[in-house]
């Protein structure tokens, strides 16, 4: 395309009423054509843009708001009469609050907190406590026109739309909220907020997301708030304790009890069982008996003995009339008698 | 002619360039001429002209303007220090009184700087420091372990609230700024913290409270677990006695049948009962090798002396 501009054809293309006549400059062909050339060039360059993909074209027309454009390659009146600005709507944009992130990556880095990022994250709680709370926020320009050209240093007053927003929600619930329980609530209510305070500003951007990111007590309270915990754990572990001591002693106890009654039960059964044996072998034993009393008794008496006898040991017999003997006898030491 | 026409056609766009301006969405503008400001505002965006030479350009901007306040420690009504941080939105919304008063933004702020933190003085020092953290009086959330923390002072009920405080103050505020053609749009407290001093007393309280709660956890689950060491006693002694009653039922029963059943067999004739167990007794009573002493006027050795007389 240069091409033929640059070829050593006439500069009449200038056009006949820029023609200067009368000037007998050197090589006046020559510096012609190379202000030609760049003349064109400017209005290229001053006509010409590209819209990327995620961005949205703002062409204003001597200052005043003409018409967006979407992405792709397009055309403007040259030479500052157009301008346009490119604001990126479908990107998603993102603020941290309280700290920052120095490297992303599979394991982001963070940079070491500084007073700004320190100031940002200490906050009052609804009971008067102190908090440090970090959280991102999500955001999207949705409407480029609000976004350029109704506040000034929209960022910035974003910035400070977060802090004021947090700050509201987190005053309005107690430390143990902010810390623990409330913390998906405070978020929400801290979205919704900073979403009212766009409307309000008008400032064209619409929050997608906030999330809060580590809360904490400061750090000089952090050992009494872990104490807690650490007693809450205690707690639970000496009734777990306590439970597990009941589970073993009850139901062995139980069964004790219940081996018990079964042993009973057997003793009764014995115990029945043996009186009714008794009480039949003695019945029958007197049936016999009663027929023939005398002999009987004598008979019983003397295989009682007869089994006895041989299993004693030393017997002495005594007359029943030489009774007198009997403190005499010697009867032996007692081992003897064992053996 | 030609040399002539070109010098003319100068002239002219001189001229041109001299009298035609733009402004941008985001300005608004007033002309001054010789010093002295020209009636009108231009805020439409666009081109405009102007006389040449004897009329400039003031360009103001339209957009909300950014201020940030310093932190300053106010007392609260209940004499807590406290740093207040707030931030400001503001707009030139009549730039020839703009101009006039405080000439450019830098003059706006420090008019501003003066007003936006005198009625914040004013606003704090007039509300306990709950009024000003607390938007409403919405209950907290408490989990039971953690029941009856908190300080006193802030149960208290929140009649104001923080909202209401930030919007009296840009009522008071906004009430001033129009004489400097400045119209006042927000202000919001950003910041609100302790002074040193009395943030290292909240800290002490905040320890305090919490020691608190975790000896109180403590001795819960210390006494929780006496309670279930008493039941686990309880229910110990209640099985065993259970089985210790059963079975001296079960025995006692047994006991009585065994002792009606030997009653009605040996009733029949006790005497036959009591010649019988002597002789069992006898038999299972004498050890083997245990020396007997007998006497010949026993039944079994009464023969041992002869075979006896009929």
């Amino acid at each position: 395309m240069t091409g033929p501009l640059w070829s050593p054809g006439p500069p009449e293309t200038g056009g006949p009423s820029l023609r200067i006549p009368n000037v007998q400059w050197p090589q006046a062909g020559v510096l012609r054509g190379i202000l030609f050339v760049l003349a064109v060039l400017l209005l290229l360059i001053t006509a010409y843009y590209q819209v990327e993909p995620d961005e949205v074209g703002v062409v204003q027309r001597f200052g005043k708001f003409d018409r967006t454009a979407e992405p792709g390659p397009h055309l403007k009146l040259p030479f500052g009469i157009e301008q346009v600005t490119k604001v990126p709507v479908q990107r998603q944009l993102k603020m941290e609050f309280g700290f920052r992130t120095a490297r992303l990556g599979v394991r982001s880095e963070f940079a070491a907190p500084t007073p700004e990022t320190i100031g940002e994250a200490v906050m009052l709680t609804g009971d008067l406590n102190v908090a440090v709370v970090e959280w991102i926020v999500q955001y999207r320009i949705r409407d480029p026109r609000a976004y350029l050209f109704n506040v000034r240093d929209v960022p910035q007053t974003f910035r400070l739309m977060n802090e004021a927003a947090m700050r509201q929600v987190i005053g309005d619930h107690s430390v143990d909220e902010v810390i623990t329980i409330g913390r998906e609530a405070i978020a929400l209510q801290a979205k919704a907020e900073l979403q009212r305070l766009c409307e309000l500003y008008q400032i064209g951007i619409e929050v997608q997301q906030l999330v809060l990111q580590d809360v904490n007590p400061p750090d000089l309270v952090k050992p009494a708030f872990n104490e807690v915990n650490q007693a809450i754990q205690e707690k639970e572990r000496a009734i777990n304790e306590a439970w597990a001591d009941y589970n073993k002693s009850v139901p062995l106890a139980k069964g004790e009890a219940e081996h018990a009654v079964r042993a009973a039960e057997g003793y009764a059964l014995e115990r029945v069982n043996n009186a009714e044996g008794d009480a039949h072998r003695f019945e029958a034993l007197y049936e016999e008996y009663r027929k023939a009393p005398a002999v009987t008794r004598k008979r019983l008496y003397l295989e009682t003995m007869a089994e006895l006898l041989p299993k004693l040991g030393k017997k002495v017999i005594v007359d029943e009339k030489v009774r007198s003997v009997l403190p005499m006898l010697q009867l032996g030491n007692e081992q003897e008698v064992k053996r | 002619m030609s040399r002539a026409a070109l010098v003319l056609l100068a002239l002219v766009v001189i001229a041109t360039s001299m009298s035609v301006y733009t402004t941008s969405e985001t300005e608004q503008a007033i002309l001054v001429q010789f010093g002295k400001p020209v009636p009108g505002v231009i805020s439409e965006p666009g081109l405009h002209v102007k006389m040449p030479f004897t009329q400039t350009v003031h360009r103001f901007d339209k957009r909300w303007l950014e201020f940030d306040g310093d932190a300053n420690e106010i007392p609260t009504k209940d004499k807590k220090y406290i740093f207040v941080d707030t931030y400001a939105r503001w707009r030139i919304n009549d730039p020839l009184r703009f101009y006039q008063a405080v000439r450019d933004e830098r003059g706006g702020q420090s008019r501003l700087d003066d007003i936006v933190d005198g009625e914040t003085r004013n606003a704090v020092a007039s509300f306990n420091l709950i009024e000003i953290v607390r938007s409403s009086n919405r209950v907290f959330q408490v989990t039971e372990d953690l029941a009856g923390i908190g300080a006193a002072e802030a149960m208290a009920t929140v009649e104001m609230g923080r909202e209401k405080i930030q919007a009296i103050v840009l009522e008071k505020a906004a009430k001033i700024t129009p004489e400097f053609g400045i119209e006042l749009v927000d202000v919001r407290f950003k910041r609100i913290n302790y002074v040193e001093t009395v943030q290292q007393k909240v800290f002490d309280r905040m320890i305090s409270e919490r020691k608190r709660i975790a000896e109180r956890s403590r001795s819960e689950g210390q006494g929780r677990a006496a309670e279930i060491r008493g039941q686990k006693e309880r229910d110990v002694l209640a099985a065993s006695s259970q089985g210790y009653r059963s079975a001296q039922e079960l025995k006692g029963e047994a006991d009585a049948k065994a002792t009606a059943i030997y009653a009605r067999a040996y009733s029949r004739d006790p005497e036959l009962y009591q010649f019988v167990k002597s002789l069992e007794t006898l038999a299972s009573s004498l050890e083997t090798g245990t020396t007997a002493v007998l006497s010949t006027d026993s039944e079994l050795l009464r023969y041992l002396k002869g075979a006896g007389e009929r």
